[in-house]
């Protein structure tokens, strides 16, 4: 297990280095000026110019650009933006509202999309197995900015239940946006249990534990739910990374200052050390989780040997 | 079991459940069981029997229905438009509700929105069509050639793979098309997204090939003499089709999803072009006083998606028979 994880780890590093390196490419190529775009109306003056082209290596042939961008990030410095503003900062400031929002919404896909996926597991073609079906195969249908617009018009104007935009109420805030970004997985999750648990309630462990009376709550709860659950809550984990990573469009629609929001402002306004910086982030939050899924999937299931 | 393949860059809802394709065809042609007997009896019995399946599936019927009403507004959208010209406009009608006279109404230009909703088809499906071939292409080429050879190029291949993957697509797509290297036209936007979307491609056809090389009839093949070539395309690659088309089917749907969110973002198609993303685009800072112009292109956007989300569901439903119970 030890020697799996520290391969896993290993073979991160490699991963990391090649998509902060292609974003970075990818940064490079945005056309325009960014110094001279710095002046706006009144240009500065060639030698500021200049010497802020050299403080920013953007005099450099691209790759030794990046070289001395990585091993700044490796010293943990990511750099500062053209107008002097340490990177690290606007991520301190811009992740607790991605994470919070991540929260939220890993909180709802995970009691709402469990619960509707146990209901419809429990009596499968019933009622309720076909409600979640019919209704997760439409909300999995519906992109997230039509969903956005959708949440904002209808629960936030018409009906005035939530804040439309901003992060003035604190967590009530993120209640609708992480609905929103939540209901895809949440879709996902109920179909993920409802087919995990329909197959284990046909295990014959289940039928053990219904042969020797145990009431139906028992045989459900204690026996079947724990190993329905396994691929459910890995899905979950690896959830995670991908939300924050993820959220673009919700923090835009919803207007909430989080690293989704920080990084489109900084690809309009060609700030490279940001978007560089940010995307990296959510590179290395992905390919954590991921990590972790995967660890805690031997963890949960002792059938996983990992060698 | 080690290779469980995972994905992320979910920016998007409906890639989610491509997760679900992706594990199927991971554990279910695993690296477990390299022997899995495929003969040309069974594939025809495996799409006799999926044919069967689907005629019985309303999913299958309704996502037909709504994809080919779709493509057909596509190349004929005079036939639905009712008469009205999409650019002939007049300041007059600006935000005119919808009415039995113009039923979706006027956009804020005054133009007749039912006919710009319509127009809008040909834009998202020829993007959604064209980024998928363009992830076929890329994703069979690299998964083909990765676990056919195995060893160090599967490696150096696989990682690349994995740098993509960490990518969120639409982010990807975002600094791409910003940069604006492929300019901002239809062909652009589709390789932008096909770009940060052929991951799951890959990887799908990388385990199906390894499934199936070293299975008996590939030996056979190869002791026959046939090239390298010819054993992928008339044996290997063949054991692919079915998860590769289940996969493909929804993939349009979140592509032409991502379209619309790209031009949303600003960095998509740009006006004059008629898009459903520009069209959200333009009606949200009228959510307030004219929310129809929002819906309309929503709805139309929705119903696309989720007439290739539900085709998709259907042929997995169809092919996989371990999905039957």
């Amino acid at each position: 297990m030890g020697r799996y994880v520290a391969r896993r780890l290993l073979l991160t590093i490699p991963v990391l280095i090649g998509a902060s390196f292609l974003i970075f490419a990818l940064v490079y190529a945005l056309p325009g000026d960014p110094i001279r775009a710095l002046g706006g109306d009144r240009p500065l003056s060639p030698a500021v110019q200049a010497e802020l082209r050299e403080e920013f290596n953007l005099n450099d042939p691209f790759v030794i650009q990046y070289v001395k961008y990585l091993g700044d990030l490796v010293q943990g410095d990511f750099g500062t933006d053209f107008r002097g503003r340490e990177v690290l900062d606007t991520i301190e400031q811009r992740l607790p509202v991605t994470v919070r929002l991540t929260v939220v919404a890993i909180a709802i896909e995970a009691v709402i999309g469990i619960i509707a996926g146990v209901l419809a597991g429990i009596r499968r073609n019933g009622f309720l197995d076909n409600l979640v079906l019919v209704s997760s195969t439409i909300i999995v249908s519906i992109p997230i900015l039509v969903l956005a617009f959708v949440a904002q018009f209808v629960f936030g104007l018409q009906f005035g239940w939530f804040p439309i935009a901003g992060i003035g109420d604190g967590w009530y805030s993120y209640l609708l946006p992480g609905m929103v970004l939540a209901a895809g997985s949440l879709a996902y999750v109920a179909r993920l249990t409802r087919t995990s648990v329909a197959e284990n309630l046909r295990g014959d462990y289940v039928r053990t534990a219904r042969a020797k009376g145990l009431p139906k709550r028992t045989v459900i709860v204690r026996h079947t739910l724990r190993n329905s659950l396994i691929p459910v809550v890995t899905f979950i984990g690896a959830d995670i990374g991908t939300l924050m990573g993820g959220a673009i469009v919700t923090e835009s629609v919803f207007n909430l200052p989080g690293l989704g929001r920080a990084v489109y402002d900084a690809i309009r306004a060609q700030e490279g050390a940001v978007v560089v910086g940010i995307v990296t982030l959510f590179v290395f939050f992905f390919i954590f989780f991921n990590l972790v899924v995967d660890v805690l999937y031997a963890v949960l299931d002792p059938r996983i040997r990992y060698d | 079991m080690t290779d469980r393949n995972r994905r992320g860059t979910a920016v998007d809802q409906q890639q989610a459940d491509l997760r679900h394709d992706e594990v199927q065809a991971g554990t279910q042609t695993g690296l477990d069981e390299p022997d899995v007997d495929v003969t040309d009896a069974r594939q025809n019995s495996l799409w006799s029997d999926a044919w069967g399946e689907l005629k019985r599936n309303p999913l299958f019927w309704i996502g037909s229905l709504l994809a080919l009403g779709f493509v057909v507004m596509a190349l004929f959208p005079s036939l639905f438009a009712r008469g009205a010209d999409p650019r002939d406009c007049s300041l007059a009608n600006s935000q005119g509700k919808p009415s039995a006279e113009h039923w979706f109404g006027f956009d804020q230009q005054g133009c007749d929105y039912l006919a710009n909703v319509v127009y809008g088809a040909r834009n998202s499906l020829i993007i959604g069509l064209l980024a998928v071939a363009v992830v076929l292409v890329m994703g069979i080429l690299v998964g083909a050639v990765a676990g056919f050879f195995g060893g160090g190029v599967d490696s150096l291949l696989s990682r690349i793979t994995d740098i993509f993957y960490a990518l969120p697509l639409v982010l990807g797509a975002l600094v791409v098309l910003r940069s604006g290297t492929l300019g901002r036209g239809v062909v652009a936007v589709a390789i932008a997204l096909a770009a940060f979307g052929w991951m799951t491609a890959m990887r799908l056809v990388r385990s199906q090939v390894i499934a199936v090389k070293s299975s008996d009839y590939v030996a056979a093949a190869r002791a026959m003499g046939a090239s390298n070539g010819r054993i992928l395309v008339r044996h290997i690659l063949p054991n692919a089709v079915a998860p590769v088309l289940v996969y493909t089917t929804i993939t349009i749907g979140v592509l032409i999803a991502a379209e619309a969110t790209l031009t949303y973002l600003g960095v998509g198609l740009q006006r004059p072009a008629i898009s459903w993303g520009l069209q959200i685009d333009a009606g949200q800072n009228l959510l307030r006083v004219s929310p129809h112009l929002v819906l309309f292109p929503s709805l139309a956007l929705t119903l696309t998606v989720m007439a290739f989300v539900m085709l998709g569901d259907a042929l997995r439903d169809a092919l996989d028979p371990r999905q039957r119970a």
